[in-house]
């Protein structure tokens, strides 16, 4: 039941585990500046009034996302909320699908039948979040409990906020895998507000601390490096498929930008800010690598190119067709389960894509 | 053939649905070790052991939720709310999370809830309510509601095998009250309406326990050819069969066990205002269990629910208009 909080590093090039490799550490920084380059495209397309409804990002909070997702294997699922796009792009769901999903077009992942982030490939191990966040805490904690009863090596991740601790599925998914042992893994993205409520008014005792007393491991690690995200994430999964029981890794990072474009996040002082702005994950993972001689510029042309061609490609898709627009609530064929996902990590060699 | 009770032939399907698919998983408060709080899984978890017949915390979001996660990755969950009360304790869940993941993801939740619904026997405003409603207004969930034993079995082998999340309605007041023959093994009811009894002045229309009530109030009402039809399943909703009966009778009285406010039969009336106008021979008629909380006290209770009384005297008012 181990609690230790990681020294935020200050860059450098020291590799925070030895289970990455030079091709594996580019990856983690590649699925950080597509998430962000994304994210700051789907913006100005909000702004220019392509994007309907309201926008959510995770400036800042990148490496949470991606260096969790990077330890999860092809047959693992994952529920995936709105501050994790690099999961997204780390399981396979490509730049034009994500844009035209912001923009509702029929080439979205939910072809314009759930907007923004509400998404999730099931051709890729995912399931779609609902805006009722806690709600995926029990989704992963049912899937993770069919993997045991199947004795099957698989784990089950997902993300929530700090918000989402105060709500009672928080304590029924947290629970139920401590009673059952489960093979899930929960990520607490703590980014210290919950919309405009901070933390000292969701919580008394930081989150972190309840692992123990549901019978399991709780662990906080630096949130803006992706590095030790992973290595937290591949511990945890390790533990999770070898029976040890699910393990919930608080991930201490800051929402950069409001709750929605409309929040001007007046609540949040400039300090505090500006203090978090020298933790930058993605600053961090690019200083690692050029301190390694790694053309990261070149990196950052390729990612520029990719999404100025995604955004291109689903500019000019088309919008979904009314006429369908009430089929589908029911399934009419078989029930298929969900499909396997991409692994990256040269840990998964074997079924690694490139 | 076998004679089964109602609560015979709920627990003949769960035990054939069982053997027939290692999917299948029942999932709920107390069902193993004691075999449920109505004893519908009495035995199994010898036959079945305890990871099938599965003891889960005290946790009703806890029990739709993982059965949810269970489902999306190849399971068939069958969930037991204690009592059909409790499902509001997992509401959300059902609501936003089952019911709405297919449209949005192409996902298919194959999950079964029973709810063992419905009052008459002092249960009070917690272990009396009819539900049903509350999941017919939520897209993305099948209602059935079965009256008889054979209906109970086949519409939840329905269920079980659909790829959809299915609400089971299973009256309480129906588990040792109603027996009847049910063929052996494994066979699906459609959700489909069914003509309880044919005839040709005046159509009860109906589902679960106020079928019976229907039945008894209609067997003699001054010689009329009574006809009564049994709805079994409310999502889908037979639309051709209640609007046949309608065309045939011309006279309609619709029976709800559940509180009137937007009932099921609510439902019904309109499709018959809005579709079977030019049949009807005299005003669309309810009978209902009024806006209250399910009271306790027995003279309370019979004064809420709809009863052979109120059901037969609504019926020859209308045979008279």
């Amino acid at each position: 039941m181990a609690t230790h909080m990681a020294e935020p590093a200050a860059g450098g090039t020291e590799a925070t585990t030895e289970h990455l490799t030079l091709e594996d550490r580019v990856w983690l920084l590649r699925a950080m500046l597509l998430m962000r380059g994304l994210e700051e495209r789907a913006m100005t397309l909000y702004r220019q009034g392509k994007v309907p409804g309201s926008f959510y990002d995770g400036y800042g909070q990148e490496a949470v996302s991606a260096g969790a997702a990077f330890a999860m294997a092809p047959e693992d699922r994952l529920c995936i909320l709105h501050r994790d796009l690099a999961a997204h792009i780390i399981r396979g769901v490509t730049p034009e699908r994500i844009l035209a999903q912001y923009m509702g077009r029929a080439a979205g992942i939910t072809a314009g039948r759930d907007g923004n982030v509400h998404f999730g490939d099931r051709n890729l191990g995912c399931v779609g979040m609902v805006s009722m966040l806690p709600d995926m805490m029990l989704i992963a904690t049912g899937m993770a409990m069919a993997f045991k009863l199947r004795g099957e090596p698989r784990c089950a991740l997902t993300w929530f906020g700090d918000g989402s601790t105060s709500r009672g599925d928080f304590h029924e998914a947290m629970n139920w895998a401590g009673v059952q042992k489960l093979p899930v893994v929960f990520v607490l993205e703590n980014n210290q507000y919950a919309y405009s409520t901070p933390l000292d008014k969701q919580f008394a005792v930081d989150p972190v601390e309840r692992a123990a007393a549901y019978g399991f491991a709780g662990v906080t690690v630096d949130g803006n490096d992706a590095e030790a995200m992973f290595e937290a994430t591949r511990e945890a999964r390790e533990r999770a498929v070898g029976g040890g029981g699910p393990t919930l890794i608080e991930a201490v990072t800051m929402r950069m930008h409001g709750h929605a474009a409309h929040d001007d996040m007046k609540y949040v002082p400039k300090e505090q800010v500006e203090e978090w702005r020298k933790r930058d994950p993605v600053d961090r993972q690019e200083k690692r690598l050029s301190d390694l001689g790694f053309d990261v510029e070149a990196l950052r042309a390729e990612v520029r190119a990719s999404i100025d061609a995604a955004a291109e490609t689903a500019l000019s898709g088309p919008m979904p067709d009314p006429a369908d627009v009430v089929e589908g609530v029911f399934c009419r064929g078989e029930a298929e389960p969900l499909g396997d996902g991409v692994a990256r990590w040269s840990g998964f060699a074997s079924k690694a894509v490139a | 053939m076998a004679t089964l009770t109602y609560l015979q032939a709920i627990s003949a399907a769960l035990r054939d649905e069982l053997r027939a698919d290692e999917r299948v998983l029942l999932m709920g408060e107390d069902i193993g070790v004691f075999g449920g709080a109505f004893k519908v899984t009495d035995g199994f978890i010898d036959e079945f052991g305890p990871d099938r017949v599965m003891d889960t915390p005290l946790a009703e979001s806890g029990i739709i939720g993982t059965a949810i996660g269970a489902a999306v990755v190849g399971m068939r969950p069958v969930c037991e709310m204690q009592f059909a009360d409790f499902i509001s304790c997992g509401f959300d869940q059902l609501v936003n999370v089952a019911g709405k993941m297919h449209y949005r993801q192409g996902l298919a939740v194959p999950i079964t809830v029973r709810l063992p619904s419905g009052g008459g026997f002092s249960g009070g405003p917690f272990h009396s309510q009819n539900p049903e409603a509350w999941f017919m207004h939520s897209p993305g969930i099948k209602v059935v509601a079965p009256s008889t034993a054979e209906d109970a079995k086949g519409l939840l082998h329905a269920a079980v095998r659909d790829p959809n999340p299915v609400c089971f309605m299973e009256h309480k007041h129906l588990y040792r009250r109603i027996k009847g023959e049910v063929p052996e093994g494994v066979f699906e009811t459609p959700m489909k309406a069914r003509v309880a009894r044919r005839g040709e002045d005046l159509v009860v229309i109906a589902y679960g326990a106020m079928v019976h009530t229907a039945l008894e109030a209609t067997e003699d009402i001054d010689g009329a050819s009574i006809e009564v039809l049994d709805l079994r399943s409310l999502v889908p909703l037979d639309s051709d069969a209640i609007l046949d009966s309608v065309a045939r009778c011309s006279k309609v009285v619709i029976v709800d066990e559940a509180n009137q406010m937007c009932a099921a039969g609510a439902q019904v009336a309109a499709l018959i205002a809005e579709k079977g106008f030019e049949d009807l021979d005299g005003p669309v008629v309810r009978v209902a269990t009024p806006d209250v909380p399910i009271p306790f006290s027995p003279p309370l209770e019979q004064a809420v629910l709809p009863s052979v009384e109120r059901v037969k005297e609504a019926c020859r008012d209308l045979l008279a208009y």
